[in-house]
């Protein structure tokens, strides 16, 4: 295990209650062979970014669902830059309209996944931002 | 620019993540760093709290945080930080780290910090990294260091080696009093807690483990082991389980107990560390096949112990 370990926040900021999504995302994530930090329902963009920079984390997965997006990723995003943590790479997922995506993406986040992404997309995904090796 | 070193000793939330980070990449600087650090570290009231899978530990490490943070009659309030392991999958390496999910509302506190860590194939029910984790926090000047072990079986108690204050957590309906009787987890702890009080079995559980102290475990040393109970989702019990922990450091201190605990922890320390700085001393000698001595041992061509005896050569 000698190869740097990712480690990865899930988190699902906004009122939304359906986590089944982040949990198939965390244990493809686990089954990849990253550290998953799962933090649960209902987290607001300061608990989010709070225990990004306890946690240490390379990476954050946000699942939002509840159409609130607009609103909770450019918060989150500008926590994270408030607390140097401009460096962390942020995944969305959920249910995002394509419309949405460019301001999304300008705002900083490092990708967007909708309903039926493959989790080998995302694990590739991720590595490939972090500059990690791809397995063959 | 402060360096690193002098972050984390001013409290600086970031530098400790950074180092903590660093401790389990096991980077040299790192370990600098903490050798540096020494002299500041021994402050913290440093607490293990293990158990079995879903007894209830995160919750009461959430539970008591909220005690230690709020104070209670005769004791100020205190920062805490907090380390809570889990398992690594030993197939992909990876791992859920879902401790965080008991401790929502700690979130905000600036008097709290909180650490998830993989245990990275160490059995015990801690990683290599939570010993100099814990002691990053003490400098970083966290007054209370709470150390959540891995769901543990019968026989993980390395936590007793780290912690100078042990808690072990029950919960209704996880054995006879056979299974209170059979060694290993149950001597180690200095506070015995019964969770999830509230439910069918907590008074049998709780008379059982009574029962079975008072068969003499641990009394010969001056501290009779409390059983507690708690229900950790509301908060019952938990000031008298925060109470029973500033007792048993009263005694630590008082009796002796303590720096004879420290003094044992730095030995077993010591000879952890012998132990891997000889073998990589080894290592780096060159010309030490260890692959070929495994094949010839696996083709019994020579056995293990003449392979060890000849790699020394």
């Amino acid at each position: 295990m000698n190869a740097p370990l990712i480690r990865v926040l899930i988190a699902k900021p906004g009122l939304d209650g359906h986590d089944r999504g982040a949990k198939v995302i965390a244990r493809a994530l686990r089954d990849a062979g990253m550290e998953v930090i799962y933090t649960g329902l209902r987290q607001t963009p300061e608990m989010i970014a709070d225990a990004a920079l306890q946690e240490d984390v390379d990476v954050i997965g946000l699942s939002i669902l509840s159409g609130a997006h607009g609103t909770l990723v450019p918060r989150v995003m500008r926590l994270l830059r408030d607390k140097g943590l401009g460096s962390v790479k942020v995944f969305v997922g959920g249910i995002i309209p394509d419309a949405d995506i460019p301001d999304l993406k300008a705002s900083g986040v490092a990708g967007v996944f909708g309903p039926g992404t493959p989790t080998t997309d995302v694990v590739n995904a991720i590595r490939h931002v972090l500059g990690a090796p791809q397995p063959g | 620019m402060p360096t690193l070193t002098e972050r984390v000793s001013a409290g600086d939330r970031r530098a400790l993540a950074t180092l903590i980070s660093r401790i389990e990449k096991d980077d040299p600087e790192a370990r600098a760093i903490l050798g540096r650090l020494h002299v500041r570290t021994g402050r913290a009231m440093v607490v293990g709290i293990t158990g079995a899978p879903g007894t209830g530990k995160s919750t009461l490490v959430a539970a008591l945080t909220r005690v230690f943070r709020r104070g209670t009659a005769g004791q100020p309030p205190r920062t805490v930080g907090i380390i809570a392991v889990d398992p690594t999958s030993p197939f992909s390496g990876g791992a859920i780290l879902g401790d965080r999910i008991r401790m929502r509302d700690l979130a905000g506190d600036e008097g709290v910090f909180i650490r998830s860590m993989a245990s990275r194939g160490r059995l015990g029910g801690l990683s290599h990294a939570t010993d100099s984790a814990a002691r990053a926090l003490d400098a970083a000047g966290f007054e209370t260091v709470l150390i959540e072990t891995v769901g543990v079986g019968q026989d993980e108690v390395d936590i007793a080696r780290q912690a100078p204050t042990v808690i072990v957590v029950e919960s209704p309906g996880s054995g006879d009093d056979i299974q209170a009787l059979k060694a290993g987890i149950l001597e180690i702890a200095d506070i015995l807690v019964v969770n999830k009080a509230d439910m069918a079995g907590a008074e049998s559980a709780f008379e059982s483990l009574c029962a079975m102290l008072g068969l003499g475990a641990r009394e010969s040393d001056g501290w009779k082991t409390p059983v507690l109970k708690t229900v950790a989702t509301t908060g019952e019990g938990v000031d008298a389980l925060a109470d029973a922990v500033h007792r048993h450091c009263g005694y630590l201190r008082a009796t002796g107990e303590g720096e004879r605990r420290e003094r044992e922890r730095a030995e077993a320390d010591l000879r952890d560390r012998l132990r891997e700085l000889l073998f990589a001393r080894w290592r780096e000698g060159g010309r030490r096949d260890l692959a070929e001595m495994a094949r010839r041992v696996a083709a019994r061509e020579c056995s293990p112990e003449e392979a060890v005896e000849k790699l020394l050569e």
